[in-house]
């Protein structure tokens, strides 16, 4: 028996081990949603139990599920892609035509992800009033775009300069404007690294809670003020609350798992030469 | 017969100007099984009026940061919001909140407890209606007191308190003689250490502002709770705040708590608890004095001055914090939920004081928490488990955090007393306080 084919069984209960271990408060979370609130307190956990559906009624009683996931969707996709538009150029630039200020620039861009973001809450609250932003999706999206802008080009920037060069520079000889270098020879390239790269945007997007709980109030809130909506220091919640964080990252994680190919194929995209 | 279809043309046409248009209100509300009753139940008010409520439910603190951020950027977002008897006369003095002094004569003010309406008013003016209000007192476990021989008294001191915790501990039947807050916080252990406090004759600032933190009376105080903690309470207590004691008194781990009056009706009520038969109340414990020994906290509903639906907004207020909004509890979500601890009508209605046993002592508990006269010696603030400052959220959560960490053994009593002081000294140097 080989080294390999020895090592081989035990990284595999590893990773399993592991993904047991990280999916756990998931399953758990899922499984105390269709208990009472009496069995959600019980010590020791119930594990065995008689379902009820008595939260997800109540939640569909108290609040607009669907309006606040349809806020979640247009956010976290309108965003992603204006993110992506405008870190695509930058990225193009920065990998193609590197000038002696380029790295410095990523770095800056990546000291802004260091602000603690209460740090601006005020002068950026003042600013949405002003332009009567409040509590509109258009407010959110600019958010999210700017606070993610710096990762997509980080990102993009690592799978632009993993592609040869010379196919650049091949295609500007045969005519190509900077235009159809982009979009008909480096895109198609790089495809699975934006569709991860998107991907990831939607899931930070989606799970922000900071800006959506203090920009928003009613008609823009997004699922993680539904969330918090569901969340009392004074008054046991428990199941509701864990209800409501299933139906809040339902979404996602069928999003998630439909695009696992796409996304493993990107995050691993240029690793193996 | 012309001239009569004239005049109801006329007169229909003249109570239609008169009437308001509907309008649509933001309500900012937290969330807790109160205010869950009153989102339902104002379907009942819109479709008396026309008008149209929005409602925005938070967690208690991020309703407590995101109202704060909107109300001092004067940002406009909500027409009512729930706030506490602690912001309520801060923000009233600010300007920030619309007197609500001038609701119709059947609202009955003088029918509101006058410590609750003392609490939500500033400079002789009310600044938010009481929505309900509760203090701190005993939840004890009357089974296990007459297994082991004991009586509770109805006013009982710490010292007895230790002694039957003492005696009723049982730790391998995870049976624990008192649970007490232990997470952090100015709203979580706080709110049960500045009683303890308060009672063991302590205080948190001189007349002249001075931090009092360093005393031996808040060493005592504090000496006991960890000690009782350690000798009687259950494990992990650094990480229990109301919720988490709540759950381990309903399902038999302990045989005493000391919290919120509020938590009654849920403890009494069977679907939710396994000792709603077996539980009984007296008052919060004194040491060496009744002042502030039990706390005082008020969930309030107030319009901020930036509201564009005030008339509105003020309707709603003047209808859920009713006479005629209690019985409406009363009579569609059963007596034992009625908003508890603001008007003297609740307590005079023969079907909640039969419904709700513990009536009579929370409301002796309310009627007894005197925000004016907190401690043994005069301070220069109200409030009992919070100091009516703006600077206390903060300075409350960091002494939170060294009381936290000398319950979990970090650090001993006398060191976490001596930085609090410190910290306290110089956040009250910073805010002029103190020279």
């Amino acid at each position: 028996m080989s080294a390999r084919t020895r090592v081989q069984p035990v990284a595999g209960t590893l990773a399993w081990l592991a993904s047991l271990l990280m999916f756990f408060p998931i399953f758990w979370m899922f499984l105390t949603s269709f208990k009472t609130e009496v069995e959600a307190i019980a010590t020791p956990p119930e594990l065995v139990f008689w379902p009820t559906f008595e939260n997800y009624r109540d939640i569909f009683q108290r609040a607009d599920y669907v309006a606040f996931a349809i806020n979640s969707v247009i956010v976290s996709f309108g965003s992603t892609v204006i993110a992506i538009l405008l870190a695509v150029p930058a990225a193009f630039a920065m990998a193609f035509y590197p000038t002696e200020r380029t790295r410095g620039t990523l770095l800056w861009m990546l000291s802004t992800k260091m602000l603690p973001p209460v740090g601006v809450l005020v002068p950026i609250y003042l600013f949405a009033r002003d332009v009567d932003l409040l509590d509109t999706r258009t407010a959110l999206v600019i958010m999210y775009t700017l606070m993610n802008l710096p990762i997509v080009v980080w990102m993009l920037f690592t799978f632009f300069k993993e592609t040869p060069k010379a196919i650049i520079e091949a295609s500007r000889i045969d005519g190509a404007n900077v235009g159809q270098t982009i979009f008909l020879v480096l895109l198609p390239l790089v495809m699975p690294g934006i569709a991860s790269t998107a991907l990831l945007n939607i899931i930070l997007s989606w799970n922000e809670a900071f800006w959506s709980l203090n920009l928003t109030a009613h008609n823009a809130a997004p699922l993680t003020a539904f969330i918090a909506s569901f969340s009392a220091p004074e008054g046991l919640f428990w199941a509701k609350l864990s209800a409501a964080s299933t139906l809040a990252i339902a979404p996602i994680l069928v999003f998630g798992w439909i695009s696992q190919r796409q996304l493993v194929r990107g995050l691993t995209f240029g690793a193996v030469k | 017969m012309r001239l009569r279809h004239l005049l109801s043309g006329v007169a229909m046409l003249a109570a239609s100007a008169g009437a308001a248009p509907a309008a649509t209100i933001t309500v900012a509300t937290v969330n807790n099984s109160d205010m869950i009753i009153m989102q339902r139940l104002s379907t009942k008010w819109e479709q008396a009026t026309g008008n149209k409520i929005n409602w925005v439910v938070l967690e208690e603190n991020v309703l407590r940061q995101r109202v704060t951020t909107d109300i001092a950027t004067k940002g406009g977002q909500f027409d009512v919001i729930t706030i506490g008897s602690y912001e309520t006369p801060i923000w009233g003095k600010q300007k920030w909140l619309m007197p609500l002094d001038d609701f119709a004569a059947s609202y009955d003010y003088n029918d509101i407890f006058k410590n609750v309406r003392d609490a939500l008013s500033t400079d002789g003016k009310l600044y938010a209606v009481p929505f309900y209000a509760e203090s701190s007192f005993t939840f004890y476990r009357k089974d296990l007191f007459d297994a082991a021989g004991l009586k509770m008294p109805d006013h009982p001191t710490y010292d007895q308190v230790a002694q039957f915790a003492d005696k009723l501990t049982d730790k391998s039947k995870e049976q624990y003689g008192i649970c007490l807050r232990g997470k952090p916080g100015w709203g979580e252990n706080m709110a049960f250490i500045d009683p303890l406090v308060n009672t063991f004759g302590g205080r948190w600032f001189d007349m002249k502002w001075n931090p009092q933190l360093d005393t031996p009376e808040w060493h005592k105080a504090l000496t006991y709770y960890v000690d009782i903690m350690h000798r009687d309470g259950p494990p992990g207590a650094t990480g229990n705040g109301h919720n988490e004691n709540r759950a381990l008194f309903a399902t038999g781990h302990c045989a005493m708590w000391i919290d919120a009056t509020s938590a009654a009706g849920y403890i009494y009520n069977k679907s939710n608890s396994q000792v709603y038969d077996k539980t009984a109340f007296t008052a919060a414990p004194v040491e060496v004095t009744p002042h502030g020994a039990g706390w005082f906290w008020a969930w309030a509903l107030a319009v901020p001055s930036t509201s564009k639906q005030a008339k509105a907004a003020k309707e709603f207020l003047a209808w859920s914090t009713s006479k005629d909004y209690v019985k409406l509890v009363g009579e569609t979500d059963g007596w034992t939920v009625a908003p508890p601890g603001t008007r003297a009508s609740t307590y005079d209605n023969p079907a909640y004081i039969k419904a709700a046993p513990f009536a009579e002592t929370v409301k002796n508990a309310i009627l007894a928490a005197d925000i004016t006269q907190p401690t043994k010696d005069p301070v220069p603030y109200k409030g009992i488990q919070y100091v009516a400052i703006p600077e206390f959220q903060a300075m409350g959560t960091q002494v939170g955090q060294l009381v936290s960490a000398a319950l979990a053994g970090q650090m001993s009593v006398d060191a976490a007393l001596k930085q609090a002081q410190a910290a306290v000294k110089s956040t009250m140097e910073q805010a002029g306080y103190i020279q």
